[in-house]
């Protein structure tokens, strides 16, 4: 039962990440991509880690693509022109991205032991116990990289700023 | 019965989803897409990260999911905001004619 759902919800995954690479509308190739972030937060709640599943759909889905698609809606840019495209740049990039899955999938059969299997996590037992430890982990042994994040997301907003504020000062 | 997945569907179509993104970031020339597939890359390294920390029983790899997702918010707010200037200077977002570092 569980595998079938894993199929399907991996099916969705790999649709929706093909959707956005194949759509001319950049805005329905954002509205692929958070489909296929919802399909990732899923695989993260079977893999019981329930905060980071709802970090994703906050985070990723909701500020993030928000971001996207304020920036799509700003520019116009949902309907770009075709411009040259160079004839050799689309078969490489398809024979490498070969390459790269095919390197990918030799490396996970050879280095892993095939029948490591992942017991469903045991849903209401063990979230909470989960969290607490996550809180803990995060601020005792990593409080240092959790300090520094809020430093490098305060340094992107004063870049953010200071890039568009100077760009408005000019024209 | 139970069915339990072995920890390698996990890590193919993290891999998958990972080349796709690739993939994304080679083909296509709008940096708006080319943005959002550095995001798919981003999530299927995360989704790794997750199912290897339920595989070995530590709670590190979600923590590291944690950061990566900060950094992602932090490239994602100044990327767009150097498309928003370049589309503002240039009028064309398209990354074949990004060709100068002067403004």
């Amino acid at each position: 039962m569980t595998l079938i759902f894993f199929i399907i919800l991996a099916v969705v995954a790999i649709a929706s990440a093909a959707g956005l690479l194949i759509s001319r509308n950049s805005v329905y190739a954002a509205l692929y991509l958070v489909l296929n972030f919802a399909c990732v937060a899923v695989f993260y709640l079977l893999l019981g880690a329930p905060f980071i599943a709802l970090a994703q759909v906050t985070v990723y889905a909701g500020a993030i693509m928000v971001l996207f698609l304020f920036v799509i809606m700003l520019l116009g840019a949902d309907k770009l022109p075709r411009g040259q495209v160079l004839p050799w740049q689309r078969p490489v990039a398809i024979v490498l991205a070969g390459v790269l899955l095919a390197e990918a999938g030799f490396l996970l059969i050879q280095r892993l032991n095939l029948s490591t299997s992942l017991a469903n996590p045991d849903a209401s037992a063990n979230t909470t116990a989960n969290l607490q430890e996550l809180a803990k982990m995060l601020f005792s042994q990593y409080l240092l990289p959790f300090e520094v994040t809020s430093v490098l997301l305060l340094v992107a907003m004063i870049g953010v700023i200071v890039l568009t504020k100077k760009e408005k000062g000019e024209a | 019965m139970e069915q339990t997945i072995p920890l390698t569907y996990y890590l193919l179509v993290s891999a998958i989803l990972f080349v796709m993104g690739a993939l994304g970031v080679l083909v296509r020339r709008n940096p708006l897409i080319i943005f959002m597939s550095i995001e798919l890359m981003l999530n299927a390294a995360n989704l790794a990260f997750v199912a290897f920390a339920r595989s070995f029983g530590v709670l590190t790899g979600q923590i590291f999911v944690f950061f990566v997702m900060t950094v992602a918010a932090a490239e994602v707010a100044v990327g767009l905001a150097l498309i928003v200037i370049i589309f503002r200077t240039r009028h064309n977002i398209d990354v074949d004619q990004m060709n100068s570092l002067k403004g």
